[in-house]
């Protein structure tokens, strides 16, 4: 609502005019990802992209507003972050939401109720090219709550609309990450995990005899019962955090017994089973490639997004959760580092833009440059994965959020 | 024939055992003169050579120059590193690596705890360091006092103590500094530790002060009657006398001005480091002549006084010809990617020549090295890094890291490959099997 609301009132004070982009290299991520280039990309007034197309067939409407840039590409998306959760003061009750440890299981905290648009971070991200997060609550506890996805130039949930999903995950933690007081092992944890799920199963079938018989009485609404029946009838898909080789394959084992959609989150291990994950058809949203190499971590490899390119596994990057500095990574630093060990640039483009959406189910609406889609842009001065780089331009449907370089 | 030749090769394993049980130091790579040619060299203490040799006997640099103008002597062995680049070994002055820890929780100040004692050189991390082409580190402990110990500065050669490691200063001492810290993290709720900056400062100036009176008593000493020996106190007298730099941890602005002002009271040498906040008291910093040693995160904050983070602070600093090295802070940042930290400097605004000594020479200033290392130069020391390429594209890799005219990392031995690229086995807190030289 707000985002409409914004819209119309820039037409109807005409502050900004369309856009057109010019691109001497322009990658679109559609088709086999090779770049255009001296292409031109047109934002229409409704935020979608208007026409793709070769700068010698694309006539530019008169009063368009053109922006030039050495490469464009869509905008990067974060396929897993807690930013806007866990701010940049790092200060604790102040605005560090991403993690409540009262309770191990908690599915029914919810995103949009935690998130901060305006925190510097947010803005940091946009500035550097990242047009759309999947945020929420982070790793830490067996399940810590909702995730969702939305745009960087977002300030304020004011309505559901101002997400572009405000349901997009639940997350949940296996592995030492999720061990305390209780659960203290990691059978325990699935035994918690397991049991919950059961219970969910009970209170389905308990709501639909309710509903069958008029007799029978419903059972009292619980929000934790609503968000792990979502769970359970795919609507909603289990981010599961697990690093270790005997995490993973418990998430997958966990998936097979009770069917819900599963997205493997860190995944440090994952080259160790391969051929499991792919068999499952489970996606995997990998650790920073610049983790760091400790704990559950100690055997991640910066080859790991190369092994499941090579092993055909549907991938994207995420700046994940630091509990200290850097306070948030930014994903196109860490497919980059990737293409060093192994993953074609392409690929790594394709896991920060068109393969994230995917994941996230949005493929329709982002991730790539089409007629229609949303006129999410990033603009460089060159290789976009290339550190000294600049952004030097941010469009977030149709409208220029950033012109500095950075 | 064919089965005597099968014979012949099932005993080359036993030929080469009595080489397996031989230390490191006499693995392959003896004293020799290497030639390695057609690389592009950057000696950093002057301009890039696009088709360079770089001569190396034993452990030093025996000449570097334009491959036409450098004579490969008869009998040298000849390397050819066409397309590929070299750089001087990499000198990282913030260092964690090796598991090391410095003082306990019993006083903020505890100048005569030594990380000497406490680094494990088996660690996987100073492995990892090496695959980083960081070849000399300055090792600290923590900044959560206001000053937590001696500091240890290691050459990365293998060796299996940390004797094998350390840097004889020409004095005969081994080489370290102090490491001291204001602001947030020194401060704590209760107990000796301070709870304010003003307190930080007095408990620093008190022990200074201390000190002095402990060199006057050390002068006064009849020879018969010497003083007592007083570890905390001669570490603050070094300090004192200039034979010790302060490594100083630092973010905000007016914790930068706290420092140089330790710095004019008791004349000490100094090293900033972080320097969060370095572009808003940039000028102060030139003025005062104190050199500063930064890192680059990929975001600001993880901390109010760090909220003000600039990438700028690089280019800043260069403007106002300020000495300006890097750290890795390792594990803050990973030392694989020491070179991709400087590219983000180059990224705000410093010049790729600045960056490079940032990374090498400017560093060997900062720990009192430079007359050995830190540059490719006649006479120095041969410790030098081996790239794919140019050395601020993230597409570059580290082949070769050369410490003292030694291989320490070889991208193409799997066993080092484990450390630069992680895997299974590549955290275990030990050097990796496989093989057999250095454990």
């Amino acid at each position: 609502m707000f985002r409409l609301f914004h819209f119309f009132l820039l037409c109807s004070a005409t502050l900004q005019a369309q856009i057109a982009v010019k691109a001497d290299r322009l990658f679109t991520m559609t088709g086999d990802f090779k770049p255009m280039e001296n292409a031109i990309v047109l934002c229409g007034a409704d935020g979608r992209i208007e026409a793709v197309g070769l700068a010698t067939e694309v006539t530019v409407p008169e009063g368009y507003r053109i922006l030039e840039a050495a490469v464009v590409t869509p905008g990067f998306i974060d396929a897993r972050g807690t930013v806007g959760l866990s701010g940049i003061l790092n200060s604790p009750k102040h605005d560090q939401e991403q993690l409540d440890k009262s309770d191990p299981m908690q599915p029914e905290l919810r995103a949009i109720d935690a998130y901060n648009g305006r925190d510097p971070l947010v803005k940091w991200l946009c500035d550097l090219g990242v047009t759309t997060v999947q945020t929420g609550h982070a790793p830490g506890s067996l399940i810590s709550g909702q995730l969702m996805v939305v745009k960087t130039d977002v300030p304020s949930i004011t309505s559901l609309e101002d997400t572009l999903n405000p349901v997009s995950g639940v997350a949940a933690t296996l592995g030492s990450g999720a061990l305390g007081n209780s659960p203290a092992t990691r059978g325990k944890a699935m035994a918690m995990l397991r049991g919950e799920l059961l219970k969910a199963r009970e209170h389905a079938a308990k709501v639909a005899k309710a509903a069958e018989d008029e007799e029978k009485e419903a059972p009292v609404t619980s929000l934790r019962m609503q968000t792990l029946l979502d769970v359970l009838s795919g609507k909603t898909p289990l981010l599961i955090n697990a690093q270790r080789h005997q995490d993973i394959a418990a998430a997958l084992r966990l998936r097979e017994e009770f069917g819900f959609k599963l997205v493997l989150d860190g995944a440090a291990e994952s080259y160790l089973l391969l051929d499991e994950i792919k068999r499952a058809g489970v996606p995997v949203i990998v650790h920073p490639t610049m983790a760091r190499p400790f704990g559950d971590l100690e055997n991640m490899t910066f080859t790991l997004a190369a092994k499941l390119h090579e092993a055909g596994i549907p991938f994207a990057f995420q700046s994940g959760f630091e509990s200290y500095v850097p306070k948030t990574r930014v994903v196109h630093f860490e497919a980059a580092f990737a293409v060093a060990y192994g993953l074609p640039q392409e690929e790594a483009l394709a896991a920060c833009t068109i393969n994230a959406a995917k994941i996230l189910g949005l493929e329709k609406r982002i991730g790539s440059l089409e007629q229609g889609k949303d006129a999410d842009l990033a603009l460089f001065d060159g290789d976009p994965l290339e550190t000294t780089t600049h952004t030097i331009g941010v469009v977030i449907d149709g409208k220029v959020v950033s012109e500095k370089a950075k | 024939m064919r089965r005597k030749n099968l014979l012949l090769l099932a005993l080359v394993p036993l030929l080469l055992l009595p080489l397996w049980l031989s230390p490191a130091q006499e693995r392959s790579d003896k004293p020799r003169l290497v030639a390695y040619t057609n690389a592009t060299i950057f000696p950093v203490s002057g301009p890039r050579i696009d088709q360079g040799t770089l001569l190396v006997q034993d452990d030093t640099i025996l000449a570097v120059g334009p491959s036409g103008e450098v004579k490969v002597p008869a009998g040298a062995e000849t390397i050819d590193l066409a397309g590929k680049t070299i750089i001087p070994g990499l000198v990282c002055t913030h260092s964690h690596i090796g598991g090391g820890s410095g003082g306990d929780s019993s006083s903020p100040i505890q100048p005569e705890v030594r990380l000497y004692d406490s680094v494990n050189v088996r660690d996987a991390s100073i492995a990892r360091a090496r695959a980083g082409g960081i070849t000399t580190v300055n090792i600290m402990s923590g900044s959560g006092h206001l000053l937590s110990g001696q500091t240890i500065y290691l050459k990365l050669r293998k060796g299996r103590t940390i004797d094998d490691l350390t840097i004889e200063m020409p004095d005969g001492s081994t080489a370290y500094g102090v490491k001291m810290a204001n602001g947030t993290n020194s401060i704590r709720e209760s107990g000796p530790f301070p709870g304010t900056r003003g307190k930080s400062a007095a408990l620093v100036r008190q022990r200074f002060l201390d000190a002095r009176a402990y060199r006057e008593k050390l002068a006064k000493a009849e020879p018969d009657k010497p003083v007592e020996r007083d570890l905390a106190l001669e570490t603050l007298v070094d300090i004192l006398e200039g034979k010790r730099t302060v490594h100083h941890h630092t973010h905000r602005h007016d914790d930068i001005l706290t420092v140089l002002r330790l710095k004019e009271e008791f004349g000490f040498k100094v090293v900033l480091h972080h320097v969060s906040e370095a572009w808003k008291v940039a000028d102060e910093i030139a003025a005062a002549e104190v050199p500063c040693s930064l890192i680059f995160l990929d975001s600001p904050g993880g901390k109010l006084e760090a909220r003000d983070f600039d990438w700028k602070n690089g280019a800043e600093l260069e403007k106002r010809g300020v000495l300006t090295a890097l750290h890795t802070d390792d594990p803050v940042n990973d030392s694989r990617w020491f070179l991709r930290n400087a590219a983000v400097g180059v990224r705000a605004g410093m010049s790729r020549e600045k960056a490079l000594e940032a990374l090498t020479l400017a560093g060997a200033k900062m720990l009192d090295l430079d007359q050995s290392t830190g540059s490719l130069e006649k006479g120095k020391k041969a410790d030098f890094v081996v790239l794919s390429g140019d050395p601020f594209s993230i597409y570059t890799r580290v082949l070769e890291t050369h410490v003292e005219g030694r291989k320490v990392f070889d991208l193409a031995d799997p066993d080092d490959r484990l450390f630069a690229e992680g895997g299974f086995g590549a955290g275990h807190q030990r050097q990796a099997s496989g093989c057999c030289f250095y454990r």
